[in-house]
């Protein structure tokens, strides 16, 4: 191949064109950089940046790596801890994932990341390359994936660009995760027109490792060698990078590329093996995935969590395109990639395993003791920094926080106004219509399209409240998880938004029979240079953190990613809380929905008038006003004690949250999952919490579940309940199989589990196309 | 004596664990087999797993139908070894022409996990000897490209030939011809299909079923039944 005209004329801004050009204009606005940030850099080097020295500064000091707006907030869930809290973590924030003790020298690495803005543009790319960097963040700490989850949030189901996006990141998300052979064993799906211009694509994944198996990103050992392996790097996800490249061509230079990248599965199957087996064989004294600022972050994370020194030869970056610039090879975020530090008596049985997996492999340089990245190309020195002003000690940033003049009059306008007092037909046709909303139906159209069942492993998946993974095949340890956040409530209230958020998901962990252990969020905010936007985050960091505090949950690590709006507004804050749930063996675990027939059906916790924010104000009177529902933590905590209790000693058969949609949502949902009915009655509830029978079937108060518990255990659950001082009802008897079920609530309605199912499983194939299976 | 399975793992392999769980489970001894080599390492019987072998590039199984260890496998099953095709290597077995036909991108363009009803068609395989012709069985099946495609003469013959093992039963989730799920060789040593058994073998971790939630251990007769053709031998 030959190189073309523009990769020739070239020229590097070296270090020393820097010094002898102190004057000459850079284009650090169109890299996101400000003046004053500008300034900064040129203070710290002395100098004017390199435009390599630009490039990498640009990338690691821009928002999404370096938390600048959200660094000052995100202090708390490192300060509202106690000793108990962090006993069982083996690596807490800062790291690619945190990593959680879960016994018998077993741990478990998880995280959730979003990757928003690059699925708005190109859906499928970018909702493959959102589970391919988490899956790497996993690898890196030295585990094998195990599983992974999405959090998806659309705009109005029924908007003409909403199928769009939804067919683009689903099949992405089914494309890339079940080619690596992962199981995607739950998440969320939302919709609302407020994530129109700007839907929110979280993933999450999880990872298990012997203790001993644990490996962190740092470049420590002078003379180790530094080793890029994996795809080759090319010219994709580069989104400032061509600015700079323009700036050093006269004509004729690259076009502008896609600033979205390119996921290949296959290539990182591959690599997660040839990582295993290079862990397994001790081949690697550090280890960093290439993500976001692809080598740029590696190389100054590596060296600044090290010995605070690396020289790098760039041009021993193996490309797919030979006329890219040094500044696009910095900035590059092509997928697929590894970075490790290697002893050099090491590097031979480390490049044998690279071999055997076929994964292309260079060695780009070596840790030194100078304190200074230094990067060469072309023989001449393009980047002489102190790697952790790059990676570590960027701006830090107080922005303007101002009390949103909205949010009084939005809180004033309660759901308590809407009309209650409506006949039974009307309350069955309001039951049927949240069975068939948008955010309650049944999702099988997404998850129909992913594995759950590879590896052998899977517990627990979709539809059920949690998803759980078995960890030790000999004793069935294993863990759950479940992920919330209801960005309407948020929108009420931040601080207790993100708090029902957590509490949900822990409470949906809890109802599987696993003890929560651990956090890990994904704040999804609007611009942090509004104000009002910088409120809700505060608001959400402090709610979120003095929530963890009351569990006694930590939180071990996530992500924040601002600026997501259309237009000038903003998108509810959207706190996705995920929690970790360890159980002992997973044999004891227990579905959402009742099994088997003359099961007596109880509701723990009691029923208020809490429909501000809920699914039935929004699905029936499209009402969003008033203050979410109150968040009992102390309750929480003793109701997840509980259901523990009941389900390991198996007087509990099958456990439901009850969230968005209430009591009626939950019913449903525990009929539908195995076709068994169910004959309810209201009238205690109505009786001892003294509310109507709508605010009975669709309040969404929180610290309840709904369980099944056979006859023969009825004593010992009551026993239970009373020993623990929860309130209890029961409220109905499982009854009736195949075509005789129904959900029967007493003296209102009946409604067959065929049309309930029919009901739920019409609404996404109406809007996306026809469901298989 | 103590049969020993052999089950190769391709770059892109995904299933090939659990293929060896479920060897172990059925009392037989899982044996790692590597694509680049030609060891076959003695096995007694052979698994070609579910994945993207070699990404699925150029056409789902084909690279690997012409990689070192293939060559062995097609050797092997010309001997009367039984080897068994899951999804990816039924691709792979049909490619080595092994078994005749093709498979394509399933009839509605998506990636489908589902619940799968089957029909044993041939009880009379290496593979299926544990079952009886007629049986309804359910196992998970997950693919792209599940559809079964021949010409009208291939189909005839592997149908006059009873050479179908398993039909889909309650819904063609690929749009197969004839409802195909799989097939055998003529001499029935030789069995690919799209389903996974080795997906339903362990209670706890299958399909739901009447009697519990995940306790579907369909796929575990699949393994028996080798043990018992190598058995016979």
């Amino acid at each position: 191949m030959t190189e073309s005209h523009s990769s020739t004329a070239h020229v590097p801004d070296t270090v020393a064109n820097a010094t002898a050009t102190p004057r000459k204009e850079q284009p650090y606005g169109a890299l996101g950089l400000t003046a004053d940030e500008y300034e900064m850099i040129k203070q710290i080097l002395n100098r004017r940046p390199t435009s390599g020295e630009l490039a990498m500064y640009s990338v690691m000091w821009s928002e999404h790596c370096s938390y600048k707006s959200s660094k000052k907030y995100l202090r708390q869930f490192g300060q509202k801890v106690t000793p108990a809290m962090t006993e069982k973590l083996m690596v807490g924030m800062g790291e690619n994932a945190g990593v959680v003790d879960v016994g018998e020298g077993w741990a478990v690495t998880f995280k959730v990341e979003s990757h928003n803005h690059p699925s708005y543009i190109e859906p499928f790319q970018g909702a493959a390359t959102g589970v391919g960097g988490i899956v790497r963040d996993i690898i890196s700490m030295g585990a094998r994936p195990v599983a992974v989850m999405d959090q998806l949030r659309f705009g109005a189901i029924d908007n003409p660009d909403t199928a769009r996006v939804v067919h683009g990141v689903v099949s992405g998300i089914s494309f890339y995760g079940n080619c690596l052979g992962l199981p995607n064993i739950g998440g969320e799906t939302y919709f609302d027109p407020v994530y129109q211009g700007n839907p929110l694509v979280n993933a999450l994944s999880v990872g298990v490792l012997r203790h001993e198996d644990l490996h962190l990103a740092n470049a420590s050992g002078v003379g180790n060698k530094v080793v890029l392996f994996g795809a080759r790097t090319g010219g994709d996800g580069i989104g400032g990078a061509s600015i700079l490249a323009s700036d050093s061509f006269d004509d004729g230079g690259p076009t502008k590329r896609p600033a979205v990248q390119v996921g290949d599965p296959f290539a990182e199957k591959v690599l997660i093996e040839c990582c295993l087996e290079l862990y397994r064989g001790e081949l690697v004294e550090g280890i960093q995935d290439l993500g976001a600022a692809g080598i740029s972050c590696a190389t100054s994370e590596l060296a600044a969590n090290g010995d605070g020194g690396m020289f790098i030869e760039l041009d021993s970056v193996l490309l797919r395109d030979p006329s890219l610039t040094a500044e696009e090879i910095l900035m590059s975020e092509s997928q697929e990639r590894m970075m490790a530090v290697v002893a050099p008596e090491k590097l031979d049985a480390f490049l044998a395993v690279t071999q055997k997996w076929d994964v292309e492999t260079s060695v780009l340089g070596h840790v030194t003791d100078t304190g200074r990245l230094v990067i060469n190309w072309r023989g001449e020195e393009i980047v002489n920094v102190d790697p952790r002003t790059v990676a570590v000690d960027g701006p830090v940033y107080d922005r303007p926080v101002a009390y949103p003049t909205w949010i009084d009059a939005l809180q004033a306008d309660s759901a308590a106004r809407l009309p209650r007092e409506v006949g039974a037909d009307e309350l069955r046709a309001q039951f049927l219509a949240l069975v068939a909303s948008p955010n309650l139906a049944d999702t099988s159209w997404v998850t129909n399209q992913y594995d759950y069942y590879v590896m052998g492993n899977t517990a627990l998946s979709f539809p059920d409240d949690g998803g759980m993974i078995r960890v030790d095949e000999e004793s069935g340890l294993g863990f759950a998880i479940a992920t919330d956040a209801n960005g309407r409530y948020c929108q009420l209230d931040p601080y207790a938004g993100a708090q029902l958020a957590l509490a949900e998901a822990f409470r949906n962990v809890a109802v599987t029979g696993a003890v929560p252990a651990a956090v890990t969020d994904c704040l999804n905010f609007g611009s942090p240079e509004n104000p009002e936007v910088m409120w809700q985050f505060s608001r959400t960091v402090e709610g979120l953190s003095d929530a963890c505090l009351a569990l006694s949950i930590p939180v071990t690590g996530g992500n924040v990613s601002f600026y997501n709006q259309t237009g000038d507004t903003p998108i509810f804050p959207t706190p996705v809380v995920g929690v970790l749930g360890i159980i002992d063996n997973v044999a004891r675990r227990v579905p959402s929905g009742w099994q088997d027939e003359g099961h007596n059906i109880y509701l723990l916790g009691t029923t208020a008038l809490e429909l501000d924010g809920s699914a039935w104000a929004g699905t029936v009177h499209d009402h969003l006003g008033g203050l979410p529902p109150t968040v009992d933590l102390a309750g929480e905590k003793n109701l997840a004690e509980l259901l523990q209790a009941g389900i390991q000693s198996g007087i509990i058969d099958s456990a439901h949250d009850l969230a968005d949609g209430g009591l009626a949502q939950a019913l449903a949902e525990s009929t539908m999952r195995f076709g068994v009915g169910a004959r309810v009655w209201l009238t205690d509830i109505l009786e001892r919490d003294g509310v109507d029978a709508l605010t009975a079937l669709f309040s969404e108060s929180t610290g309840r579940v709904i369980v099944s518990v056979p006859r023969e255990e009825d004593v010992k659950f009551k026993g239970l309940c009373e020993g623990r001082h929860y309130p209890v009802l029961r409220i109905g008897v499982s009854d009736g199989t195949g075509e005789a079920a129904a959900l029967e609530v007493q003296d209102l309605f009946t409604i067959p589990v065929s049309e309930l199912r029919a009901t739920s499983a019409a609404t996404l194939p109406h809007h996306f196309g026809p469901v298989i299976g | 004596m103590t049969f020993r399975i052999g089950v190769v793992t391709f770059p892109g392999s995904l299933d090939e664990r659990d293929a060896q769980r479920a060897i172990r489970l059925a009392g037989a001894e899982a044996v790692e087999l590597w694509h680049g080599e030609h060891d076959l390492k003695g096995v007694d019987a052979i698994v070609l797993p579910g994945g993207f072998s070699y990404g699925d590039y150029l056409r789902a199984g084909a690279i690997a139908a012409v990689s070192p260890i293939m060559s062995e496998v097609i050797d092997a099953a010309g001997t009367g070894m039984p080897v068994l095709g899951i999804c990816n290597g039924f691709q792979m077995l049909v490619e080595a022409h092994l078994l005749p036909g093709g498979l394509i991108r399933n009839a509605h363009q998506q990636f489908i996990r589902r619940d799968q009803g089957l029909r044993v068609e041939n009880a009379d395989t290496a593979w299926t000897n544990e079952f009886a012709t007629g049986d309804e069985i359910i196992i998970p099946l997950k693919n792209g490209d599940g559809g079964y495609i021949a010409d009208a003469e291939t189909l005839k013959r592997v149908e006059g030939e009873g050479r179908v093992a398993f039909r889909y039963t309650g819904l063609n989730p690929n749009g197969s011809l004839n409802d195909i799920a799989g097939l055998t060789n003529e001499r029935g040593n030789v069995v690919g299909l799209m389903p996974h058994p080795e997906h339903a073998v362990e209670a706890g971790f299958g399909p739901d079923t009447e009697v519990a939630m995940r306790s579907g251990v369909d796929g575990l007769r699949f393994f028996t039944s080798a043990l018992r053709a190598l058995a016979a031998v």
